[in-house]
């Protein structure tokens, strides 16, 4: 069936991206770069397997009629995806701050170019 | 289906668990954190699809939300003093 080989492809990506992501935390040397390994692959792989969740959910729903339960669980794993966009990227953005600002020296650097540009709120 | 994808988040959330144990300072932690907290909330996804259950999906909603939260109030913390 169509739909399930689309769904096992989706997984497939998701779980990559999932397990790099995890891999990347002990690959990189400094808090930046494990910043930089985590966030995008988690978000992407949570992108995908999300999808396939709704896939799967959307043809029960097709099949059954409008009233099915898993409408419900299409619509709050959508709600679901959209609070992980929204919340993901703005933690990491606060993460490096807070670790520029606590003096964390990206590892091998040998200039910091937002050393003077510190914005003062 | 959903359940050996379960299993897999799992592992992963063991390996970011690692970095959440070893890290040398305190940010090194905090994404480790972070990246745990997206992990469950994609894996609570998964198993309200395994068993048919709408409510871990709310939890699921209401995780994210908490987490991030949690996130912001632990960066303005270390952002005060040296770790």
């Amino acid at each position: 069936m169509a739909i399930n080989i689309v769904t096992y492809i989706f997984i497939a990506i998701g779980g990559f991206f999932n397990i790099i992501g995890s891999i990347g935390l002990h690959r990189f040397p400094d808090v930046y770069t494990r910043l930089h390994a985590a966030t995008k692959c988690t978000t992407f792989g949570a992108i995908f397997l999300i999808v396939a969740v709704m896939i799967q959910s959307i043809s029960v729903w097709v099949t059954e009629g409008i009233s099915s339960p898993q409408s419900v669980l299409t619509l709050h794993a959508f709600i679901a995806l959209v609070c992980i966009l929204l919340t993901n990227p703005t933690s990491a953005h606060a993460i490096a701050r807070a670790a520029h600002r606590c003096g964390i020296k990206p590892a091998r650097a040998v200039v910091d170019d937002i050393e003077g540009a510190e914005m003062h709120d | 289906m959903w359940f050996p994808v379960a299993i897999f988040l799992g592992v992963c959330i063991i390996i970011a668990l690692i970095r959440v144990i070893l890290g040398p300072k305190a940010p090194s932690r905090v994404v480790g954190l972070d990246t745990i907290n997206t992990l469950v909330v994609v894996s609570m996804v998964v198993l309200g699809a395994a068993f048919e259950e709408v409510i871990f999906i709310d939890v699921a909603i209401v995780y994210a939300l908490l987490s991030f939260i949690t996130t912001l109030f632990i960066a303005k913390y270390i952002e005060k003093g040296k770790f």
